[in-house]
């Protein structure tokens, strides 16, 4: 603060008010659309307070579905989505680790040639390769299945590179201490390493997970098998149904549980959320 | 880039690399050259037999009408999400770091939206213009507009900007409050010891000292509207009404998966892979020269 002037402080205050709002109000609609019966989601104009229904309509969505449905809730997609993203996150660290290892730590043949491979991945989202690599995992097989879900999003570019960095500030005198005390290359790794980069770890961690959770157009075509569907591509499948019959509580209901996990996990991990977004991207 | 220290040749590194390099090469670099030859290649509709023939996808994409009109939306998206979404951050991060209590709430109050996934976004903002129940087209009516972004292209065009730049605030309100907190406090005092108020120290000194972060913010929102707002198109609108929101990404998915002519979706994938390597090279040329006015 350099000079006082309480106005200016009360408009700032003003102006981050009506900003919580305006970036709040869609999601609380959807709280108070998943509170309330289909009877009073059907007439205008459409509430903007909370009803009593929140509960049944979270125990209909998660154990029966919807109407006209095949009469299965969306309980076994949270679980689903649940393990892609774990799998994902924890994919893409684990081998980013290695292959940051590796090439950090080791003077070997072809390190550059991988190194620059790698480097390469970062620029291909998958957004622009679907249809061949969609192709990829049909011929291998893996239509339908956890590996096909994850295993071509866990190539990551930025995860090799943030953990480079963090190795190339690792004092060079610490792997001279473990190799006089007799430690391999694994040990070094594993009882060195690891744990002295376990806040970066934790922070790319909160990045991936969310990343994992919110994938959309790849589950919709790798599953044609209604027990691998998510629950964020489940959204896309309900807003076409909603259309013909209202039953917009339901629908809700679906989003907030899709969005909760993830906005549960920026809230509560702040401070490593913060940290992961300005480590990956720079 | 490698240690001072380091292990001797062995089998280890290899192995220790093995996996990352199996699924690069299996899952991008493999699919990326397939795009690259199919683009070549017309197939017959029935997928019996193809043929090669040089340039002619692109040439029937740049002789397209309707892929042109897809270029000058997505451009015309990017430009407003980017715009829009770096405007309103920009402003909330000015007042967030002037404001010493409850800045912390605030924080948390505005970066949620980030963890939203794309496609929850579209249900959110979907449900809120539904154009027979929504609550803000129920408002509009009374002020005698008759919003239906079903039929409406333009406001169908809104509505998905609405939601990409809504979910992208949080990630440049971020950046943007980093920034500010990285500007010496001493050149603020200065300036204002010298008799500048508010207004003229942002425009003179704040501003021009953020063009960094803006530049690169710049930069990823682009890649943000351009690739990451396929699950908003297709929620709120499946590129709809009269492809009035169909952005490349999604005509690549309409055309391959939808339309199924293969070669025509390859070529538009080999387009934006082009369009995705030109601008990691600019994000990264600025990253190199990334100015710091601490030292």
């Amino acid at each position: 603060m350099i000079e006082n002037r309480p106005f200016l402080t009360a408009m700032a205050h003003l102006v981050l008010i009506i900003g919580v709002f305006v970036v709040a109000f869609p999601l609380w609609l959807t709280f108070v659309a998943a509170s309330h019966d289909a009877a009073r989601m059907s007439e205008l104009p459409l509430p903007i307070w909370p009803g009593t229904h929140f509960f049944e309509n979270l125990d209909v969505v998660l154990n029966d579905g919807l109407w006209g449905g095949d009469g299965s809730g969306v309980s076994y997609m949270l679980v689903n989505s649940m393990i892609m993203a774990m799998m994902i996150a924890i994919g893409k660290i684990v081998i980013s680790l290695m292959s940051a290892f590796a090439i950090v730590y080791f003077r070997f043949p072809f390190r550059m040639g991988f190194f620059w491979m790698i480097f390469l991945t970062l620029m291909l989202p998958v957004e622009v390769r679907i249809l061949p690599t969609f192709e990829v995992v049909a011929n291998l097989g893996m239509l339908d299945t956890y590996w096909g879900l994850t295993v071509p999003l866990i190539a990551s570019a930025t995860a090799t590179f943030m953990f480079r960095q963090v190795f190339l500030t690792v004092p060079d005198e610490l792997l001279e201490a473990a190799r006089i005390d007799g430690a391999g290359p694994i040990r070094f790794f594993i009882d060195i390493l690891i744990p002295m980069s376990r806040t970066n770890i934790a922070a790319l961690f909160v990045i991936l997970f969310i990343y994992g959770w919110n994938q959309y157009l790849w589950p919709l075509l790798v599953t044609t098998d209604q027990d691998m569907y998510t629950i964020v591509m489940q959204i896309g499948r309900m807003l076409e149904a909603g259309e013909s019959v209202p039953q917009w509580h339901l629908v809700m209901m679906t989003t907030l549980l899709s969005v909760l996990p993830p906005v549960a996990v920026v809230v509560f991990m702040q401070r490593l959320f913060v940290q992961g977004l300005t480590e990956t991207e720079k | 880039m490698l240690k001072r220290v380091h292990f001797g040749p062995s089998a280890l590194p290899y192995l220790l690399v093995l996996p990352q390099i199996l699924v690069t090469v299996i899952f991008f670099m493999w699919p990326a050259s397939q795009a690259l030859y199919q683009s070549l290649l017309v197939e017959d509709p029935f997928g019996l037999s193809s043929k090669f023939v040089w340039f002619e996808n692109f040439e029937d994409l740049f002789a397209d009408p309707l892929y042109w009109g897809s270029f000058q939306r997505t451009f015309f998206f990017s430009f407003l999400v980017a715009s829009l979404s770096m405007g309103s951050a920009l402003l909330l991060a000015v007042m967030a770091d002037r404001v010493v209590k409850g800045s912390g709430l605030y924080r948390t109050l505005l970066i949620w939206p980030y963890a939203v996934a794309p496609a929850a976004a579209g249900a959110l903002w979907f449900f809120m213009f539904n154009p027979t129940l929504g609550i803000l087209p129920y408002i509009l009516q009374f002020m005698g507009y008759d919003w239906n972004h079903k039929v409406n292209g333009n406001e169908a065009m809104a509505l998905v900007i609405f939601a990409a730049a809504w979910k992208q605030i949080a990630y440049n309100f971020l950046f943007f409050l980093a920034g500010l907190h990285s500007i010496p406090k001493s050149l603020i005092e200065a300036a204002a010891i010298d008799g500048a108020g508010p207004a003229r120290r942002f425009v003179s000194i704040v501003f021009p000292l953020l063009s960094p972060t803006t530049f690169f913010l710049l930069v990823i929102n682009v890649v943000y509207a351009f690739f990451e707002t396929f699950g908003i198109v297709d929620a709120i609108t499946s590129g709809g009404p009269a492809n009035s929101t169909q952005i490349l990404v999604y005509k690549v998915y309409n055309d391959g998966f939808v339309g199924l002519d293969l070669g025509g979706s390859a070529a538009q994938s080999v387009i934006l892979m082009g369009i995705v390597i030109g601008l990691t090279v600019i994000q990264f040329k600025f990253v190199e020269k990334k100015v710091s006015y601490n030292d």
